[in-house]
């Protein structure tokens, strides 16, 4: 205990939260703004697992990281417009079209991999140090004492996915998409009324949706595991969608719930490195988390619901 | 061409949906610039669907329309709007967790610097209208915060910045309190003085009186003329908005009551929007009797319905079926107690579409000890049951493993007849039992309440069609307001304008006669 009460109290572990969370922050963004427009979009997961491949492995035929992100983030968008044309024109489940994207991740892309590589589970021999999302060290931060570990020296993705919380704030409540956006998740009765596009707009979300999620697995993939393996997204598009609802759907408190995430991730990869302790009861932390964060999350719900009510009944007695 | 004295010219306007029936038969209408023209009518007169056409919700199957002197297409609202009309909907149109300001620009979001929302001038704009319309709203207020008033105004505003110079607005008062309604009524006149046309639909005779020039009445589908608000009584309104065209006789003997089956007390309801939709209603169905409720439609008779089968909780009252009280009781122990339903709404409470007609028809009694045989069902057992009712009640079908919804609506009703009819009831509730069916099914349904009445049942039905609720009844009470206003011990004698006066609110029976109608 005493061991990982010193670990958890370093510069280097807060600075390893932060690159934790980065890919959870992608995912769930891209899991807020879809739920804005009134979608759930199950198949972040799978999104993220196709996404990391093609990453890596454009980068590799081009040899260049920017190429392999921009790709990444592309094939995001396209497998969500996929689910997009399921659901939106030809009417299955969301839900069921995710669920599908998810199961097209585990195993369409290891047969791709085999396809193009003939390389079996994961892209180890292919990666070397320039397709790799480099890492950025901020002139002065870095020279400040631990406040310069912790936050310089991060890939160039990770300042990305914080960026984009703001961005993704700007877009929902400051633009005009925006409006259209929230409205049609609402009320697309009252959108369609004014003359929305409502089918339009929710394209436009899903496009968003995609668009992160390939992000965060091009991260996945190019940075944070130095190449694809068939294990390496391990749940976090549906911790990204417990964090969406913990976080209310705001961009901001998607970030703090995404957060919380990432310091139970980060617990965990610790925790694992210490002796006396089980690896596998370690390596359930996150999950327990996420369980935990949501029961605390419908807890709340149901008192604030029962809060809201309460007044309105008392109204009514009179 | 001339500025012409209307501005709306709707001619020869006639719409039939797919399904047969005919919502509006040739129907004039036509409006004058700068008027309150009253579009009234009971429901189902065809009122609704005019304005629909107007507004281009739905289009018509024959006939023209003309704005302002031009001949127009109105395929869609978009449409509508540009042509200058706009319409404010019974149920809002509105995004509850956006704010004033941002449900009234939704859709056409002033921007600045090309990408981002000029909030500002949004706010700006809002505030011009209400200030210019005497439209009163709080720009930056959440519409689910805001109050009902306030949210209608937020819907007339909407309408007004995107340009409309004639207002439709259908039954605006029906959500609003009496304050409410008189700052409405103040507020459009005001827009009627600045030019704009308004066309009010409501069948309350008081508001139609104060604030309409003149009113068009419409009646099962046709339209019964055009009037002066000014040159025509209550009394004459009613009249022409109440009645029947072809008067149907049902062969029945008269009624022999014995006991009390049904009684109802001081039952009291509000619903979410504080309104009183129940107020101290209290009345008795008796063995052998057909009690009808006859009202316009939203005086409380559906809420009535919904407490006698616990579909609701009533605020304060009780209702007992033979001496026992049913408030709050699960409606598999409603029924076990000789109760049976055939809802307003079949498709959502009569029946489950996708399940065949066999299924549907033992719904009720799938416990039943004929229909198993151990843990398993007697399957012919079943098909027997069911192929008798479906004789019986002539169901009109393949086979009784056919889906329940691809049925036509006369048949369908027939199925929840057939399966409420047939667990020997002593109460029957019949919410709007013809209701939108065909002539055979109706006069087929008609009869068997009658039989079953006469065979001892105590029938309780609710109708808006004045034919059937005065034809069938024995005797009958009237809703108004959440209140019972007349009880008619026999509907012999009854004609169809003194029950016009009773439900449009003109005239009231004293308590002491209502209170007939409880029989202990």
């Amino acid at each position: 205990m005493k061991q990982l009460m010193e670990m958890v109290f370093q510069a280097e572990f807060v600075a390893s939260v932060i690159r934790i969370t980065a890919p959870i922050l992608f995912a769930a963004l891209g899991a807020v703004i879809a739920e804005k427009a009134g979608l759930t979009n199950m198949g972040l997961e799978g999104m993220m697992m196709i996404a990391a491949l093609f990453g890596t492995l454009t980068s590799y035929w081009t040899q260049s990281w920017a190429v392999g992100v921009l790709c990444a983030l592309l094939v995001g968008m396209l497998l969500s417009l996929m689910v997009g044309f399921f659901s939106l024109k030809l009417k299955t489940d969301i839900i069921l079209a995710g669920i599908a994207v998810n199961m097209l991740g585990g195993g369409g892309t290891i047969f791709l991999l085999y396809m193009f590589t003939g390389m079996r589970g994961n892209t180890g021999s292919l990666v070397s140090q320039n397709i790799l999302i480099p890492t950025l060290e901020i002139p002065l931060i870095k020279d400040i004492p631990v406040l310069g570990e912790i936050l310089s020296g991060h890939s160039l993705l990770t300042y990305l996915a914080f960026l984009f919380v703001f961005l993704l704030w700007v877009l929902l409540y400051k633009t005009p998409l925006g409006l259209n956006i929230r409205a049609v998740g609402e009320n697309n009765h009252a959108a369609e009324s004014v003359g929305i596009k409502v089918r339009r707009i929710q394209y436009i979300a899903l496009a968003f949706s995609g668009a992160l999620a390939g992000l965060g697995g091009a991260f996945m993939s190019m940075y944070y595991s130095q190449g694809w393996n068939s294990g390496m997204v391990a749940g976090r598009g549906f911790i990204a969608l417990a964090a969406q609802a913990m976080g209310r759907g705001e961009p901001v408190g998607t970030l703090l719930s995404s957060l919380l995430f990432g310091l139970a991730q980060a617990l965990r990869t610790k925790a694992s490195a210490l002796p006396d302790i089980s690896t596998y009861l370690v390596s359930v932390i996150p999950y327990v988390a996420t369980v935990l964060g949501l029961v605390f999350y419908a807890a709340a719900t149901v008192r604030r619901v029962k809060k809201a009510r309460r007044p309105k009944e008392e109204a009514e007695e009179k | 061409m001339p500025q012409s004295e209307y501005v709306v010219q709707m001619k020869g306007i006639n719409k039939v949906y797919p399904n047969g029936i005919a919502a509006n038969r040739g129907v004039d209408f036509n409006v004058r610039r700068g008027e309150i023209h009253a579009l009234m009518g009971e429901n189902g007169a065809g009122k609704s669907t005019l304005m629909k056409m107007l507004f281009g919700l739905e289009q018509p199957t024959s006939g023209e329309i003309i704005v302002n002197g031009e001949t127009v297409n109105l395929t869609s609202p978009t449409v509508a709007i540009s042509k200058g009309i706009g319409m404010v909907h019974q149920h809002f149109m509105l995004v509850p967790s956006l704010t004033v300001a941002e449900n009234i620009v939704l859709g056409m979001a002033p921007k600045k610097g090309g990408l981002f929302m000029d909030m500002e001038s949004a706010v700006k704009l809002t505030e011009e209208y209400a200030e210019k319309y005497n439209l009163h709203v709080d720009p930056k207020a959440k519409v689910m915060d805001i109050p009902v008033g306030m949210k209608q105004k937020v819907e007339i505003l909407k309408a007004l910045v995107r340009g409309a110079k004639i207002l439709i607005l259908d039954e605006p008062t029906a959500v609003l309190t009496t304050q409410e309604t008189a700052e409405l009524f103040r507020e459009l006149i005001n827009l009627k003085e600045q030019g704009y046309t308004i066309i009010f639909i409501s069948h309350k005779l008081n508001e139609i009186k104060q604030i309409t020039d003149r009113l068009t009445i419409m009646r099962a589908g046709k339209s019964m003329g055009v009037y002066e608000t000014a040159s025509i009584t209550k009394e004459e309104i009613s009249r022409l908005m109440v009645g029947r065209d072809v008067i149907l006789t049902v062969e029945k003997e008269k009624a022999q009551p014995t006991d009390t089956v049904l009684s109802v007390k001081d039952l009291e309801y509000t619903n979410e929007w504080n309104k009183k939709m129940l107020d101290k209603v209290s009345f008795s169905v008796r063995k052998g009797e057909i009690l009808g409720i006859a009202g316009v439609e939203g005086n409380g008779q559906r809420e009535l319905v919904d407490m006698l089968f616990n579909l609701n909780r009533p605020d304060a009252g009780s209702v007992k079926v033979n001496g026992k009280d049913i408030v709050g009781v699960s409606q598999r122990n409603i029924r076990s107690l000789g109760v049976s339903l055939i809802p307003e709404d079949r498709m959502t409470y009569g029946i489950a579409a996708t399940a065949s007609i066999e299924e549907n028809l033992i719904s009720d009694r799938v416990g039943a000890k004929r229909f198993n045989k151990g843990p398993l069902f007697d399957m012919k057992a079943i098909h027997k049951e069911c192929d008798d009712l479906i004789r019986d009640f002539k169901v009109l079908c393949k086979s009784g493993q056919q889906k329940v919804g691809m049925l036509s609506g006369g048949n369908i009703q027939k199925v929840v007849v057939a399966r409420e009819f047939s667990c020997d009831p002593v109460l029957i509730i019949a919410d709007q039992p013809t209701r939108g069916i065909d002539v055979g099914a109706t006069e087929f349904i008609r009869k068997k309440l009658v039989e079953l009445s006469r065979a001892g049942a105590a029938v309780l039905l609710v109708s808006a069609d004045l034919n059937e609720v005065m034809e069938l009844s024995d005797s009958l009470i009237v809703m108004c307001g959440g209140k019972i206003a007349a009880y008619f011990e026999d509907t012999a004698m009854l004609t169809d304008e003194i029950m016009g006066e009773y439900m449009l609110g003109l005239k009231r029976q004293s308590d002491e006669e209502i209170g007939r109608v409880c029989h202990e």
